[in-house]
């Protein structure tokens, strides 16, 4: 018998959960205002996501996914892209739309069941979140595939939980990816829970990062609660995806603090205290000890941050509330390029139906 | 000028379309040096490179996404699976993106791609090669389903399947993929996607189907033309959006009509077309209408294809009881 194939998984941290660092930082954490920048981008989207959730509680949003204590993964991920890439997320990469020039009231009207939520105004090219699980992971490999036909030196991002990485397509694509070589970068958010289902339920493998390997693609890990590291391990990833060398999964351990959705009550299936050990470990409060440790970042720093931040949040949802929803026969005007004939009546009766 | 085939014909459109816009790409299993497993594609990938015809691998859900991707990339992905038996892992690309992402980005991005699947049975195919389930993908809201019965309306129809902005389903009737010839001049114009063909003018009863199943109406309206009775043939070859218009002002002349489909009866196109009638052609009806369908069972293996099938003497003893009312 002979050894026919073998393969390990590496995992990187830099800062570990106390804020302090494990090994050397990369290179762009000199910079302080690259680091303040990513923690900035993590403050903004947990304000972002708590004043969501209160306007759902309220009435006034309808279901929304937080991404409560996995801020680090999508803000890292962003923060790692060109403008000219394209970022394909699933439901709960806000942080990362919002680095990528989304704006938090088309974020904001999308929960809020308004279509107009993803024109962004941006990233004109982004895809918008993905609701049916892993079903982005083909449209990725197609955005990459047009990259690499026009020989441009883009590249394709796709986030996607550990739930997604027991679909067909996600493996598919990374297979597809793999024999073509295309520059696409796959990133497992791994929250732990796929709604009530926990991590050791959605499959054997020891990693979900080695899934990637029987795609014939790397895979490796990284500490999805320290923004320096994600932002390093996911950037190295798609530089090299940028120059030819092919794509690559990155598997960001997090952990899901919130609720999957707010309509969901996660008490029915997970313990508090689970997630009072996981809150020691949260991204936000290890990058500040880390700034604050290393004399970048001071009480007057973070009163300001949170203040800004309110204020922007604030701004967004009042903007949100005052927007009109669109006319009903709005729902006929983007279905084709042009109304087929065919459809002329309904739209005709519908209008009718709003303007007796 | 030559006479040509039906996926000769989808060959030349494909080709054509290629030629005419770079942005057109092939994408399917099989679809490259070996041309299709119908031979649909026979030749293209050394006129137009493996950039532009991709062997994908072996997973429809994948090349499906794929084309929605490369869509909102400006690309027009025409992409082939085998068999219709094979594209029901691709329904979810198909509802979930294909049909929406216009819609749901209010024209942001879109996806101007094109699935061609052969269908049908009659050809004594294995099992899940033969079935008819044109109507699951009629029901699905933003997309276009195109059913050519000749080779001029293959070329035609394919030629504006593949320039429109929006994703189409080309289902392609095997049974008549290799006859009847047809002359078809290469000039690249297309068909409307919008309008039923009307294939033999009759004033006597309206006879309403599509695909291969234009064999046999029109052979039975040949039948009955013996008699003195005259059948208007109608192809409606855009199941969707369906024009009504053209069938409703048929049977407004005729008062009879009959729809002829290989696909199970129950929930088939032909409901939605009896349902468009007696909406709003009741006045004009002479007598009921009526469906001659492939039964609500799964389509039989090879054997008992025959019976499953719509066949002349069927269509022609409906068309008699119709046109036996007064």
């Amino acid at each position: 018998m002979t050894q026919a194939a073998s393969f390990t998984i590496e995992r990187t941290q830099y800062l570990n959960a106390q804020g302090r660092p494990t090994q050397p930082l990369p290179a762009f954490a000199e910079d302080r205002d690259t680091l303040i920048d990513l923690y900035r981008a993590m403050v903004l989207t947990r304000t972002f996501d708590a004043k969501a959730v209160s306007l759902q509680r309220t009435g006034r949003l309808g279901t929304y996914a937080s991404s409560l204590g996995q801020e680090a993964v999508p803000v890292g991920v962003a923060a790692a892209m060109r403008a000219e890439d394209v970022f394909l997320p699933s439901f709960r990469e806000q942080g990362g739309q919002l680095l990528r020039g989304v704006r938090m009231v088309e974020i904001l009207l999308y929960w809020g069941g308004n279509e107009r939520g993803s024109d962004f105004i941006g990233p004109r090219e982004d895809f918008p979140i993905c609701v049916p699980v892993g079903t982005h992971a083909p449209h990725a490999v197609g955005v990459a595939r047009a990259f690499q036909l026009r020989r441009e030196a883009r590249v394709a991002v796709c986030v996607f939980g550990d739930g997604a990485t027991s679909r067909g397509d996600v493996y598919e694509a990374m297979n597809f990816a793999g024999v073509h070589r295309l520059p696409v970068v796959f990133v497992v958010n791994n929250n732990h829970w796929a709604i009530s289902v926990p991590r050791a339920r959605q499959t054997a493998a020891e990693t979900l990062a080695q899934k990637a390997i029987a795609a014939g693609i790397p895979g490796t890990q990284v500490d999805g609660n320290d923004a320096i590291a994600v932002r390093h391990v996911v950037g190295v990833a798609i530089e090299q995806a940028r120059v030819g060398k092919g794509p690559a999964l990155v598997e960001a351990l997090t952990y899901r603090l919130s609720d999957h959705t707010t309509a969901d009550d996660a008490s029915r299936y997970r313990d508090d205290a689970e997630v009072s050990a996981r809150w020691q470990e949260e991204p936000i409060a290890r990058l500040r000890q880390y700034l604050s440790d290393t004399g970048q970042w001071g009480k007057a720093d973070e009163e300001a941050l949170i203040g800004d931040c309110a204020s922007q949040v604030d701004a967004a949802a009042s903007e949100y509330l005052a927007a009109p929803a669109l006319p009903p026969t709005a729902m006929f005007d983007h279905l084709y390029a042009a109304l087929p004939s065919a459809l002329t009546e309904q739209r005709v009766e519908l209008e009718k139906a709003t303007n007796p | 000028m030559s006479e040509i085939t039906l996926v000769e014909a989808v060959r030349l459109a494909l080709a054509r379309a290629m030629e005419e816009d770079d942005t057109v790409l092939l994408l399917g299993e099989d679809i490259g040096v070996d041309g299709g497993v119908f031979r649909a594609t026979d030749g293209l990938i050394k006129r137009f490179g493996a950039d532009r015809v991709m062997d994908t691998p072996l997973s429809e859900s994948l090349f499906t996404g794929l084309a929605v991707g490369l869509g909102a990339q400006g690309f027009r992905p025409v992409v082939e699976y085998q068999f219709m038996g094979f594209i029901y892992p691709a329904i979810d690309q198909i509802v979930n993106h294909a049909g929406r992402l216009r819609n749901r980005t209010r024209g942001r991005l879109s996806c101007p791609m094109v699935i061609r699947a052969p269908y049908g049975g009659g050809i004594r195919a294995p099992e899940h090669h033969s079935e008819s389930m044109e109507a699951l993908f009629a029901h699905i809201p933003g997309i276009r389903v195109i059913i050519p019965s000749s080779p001029a309306r293959a070329y035609g129809l394919l030629l504006a399947a593949i320039r429109d902005p929006d994703p189409v389903v080309f289902l392609e009737p095997k049974r008549i993929y290799r006859a009847p010839k047809e002359e078809i001049a290469d000039d690249g114009v297309s068909a409307p996607l919008d309008h039923c063909f009307m294939l033999r003018e009759g004033r006597d009863v309206t006879l309403v189907t599509w695909g291969a199943m234009i064999v046999e109406a029109l052979a039975a309206a040949e039948t009955l033309a013996a008699e003195g009775v005259e059948a208007e043939v109608i192809d409606v070859a855009t199941l969707k959006p369906l024009d009504m218009e053209t069938i409703l002002s048929s049977v407004g002349r005729t008062g009879r009509c009959v729809i002829v489909h290989e696909a199970p009866l129950s929930g088939g196109v032909g409901a939605e077309i009896a349902a468009g009638l007696a909406d709003r052609g009741l006045v004009n009806l002479l007598a009921p209408i009526r469906r001659v369908a492939g039964y609500d069972t799964v389509m039989p293996l090879s054997r008992l294809e025959s019976s499953y099938m719509p066949t002349e003497e069927r269509i022609l003893r409906t068309m008699r009881e119709v046109l036996a009312y007064a």
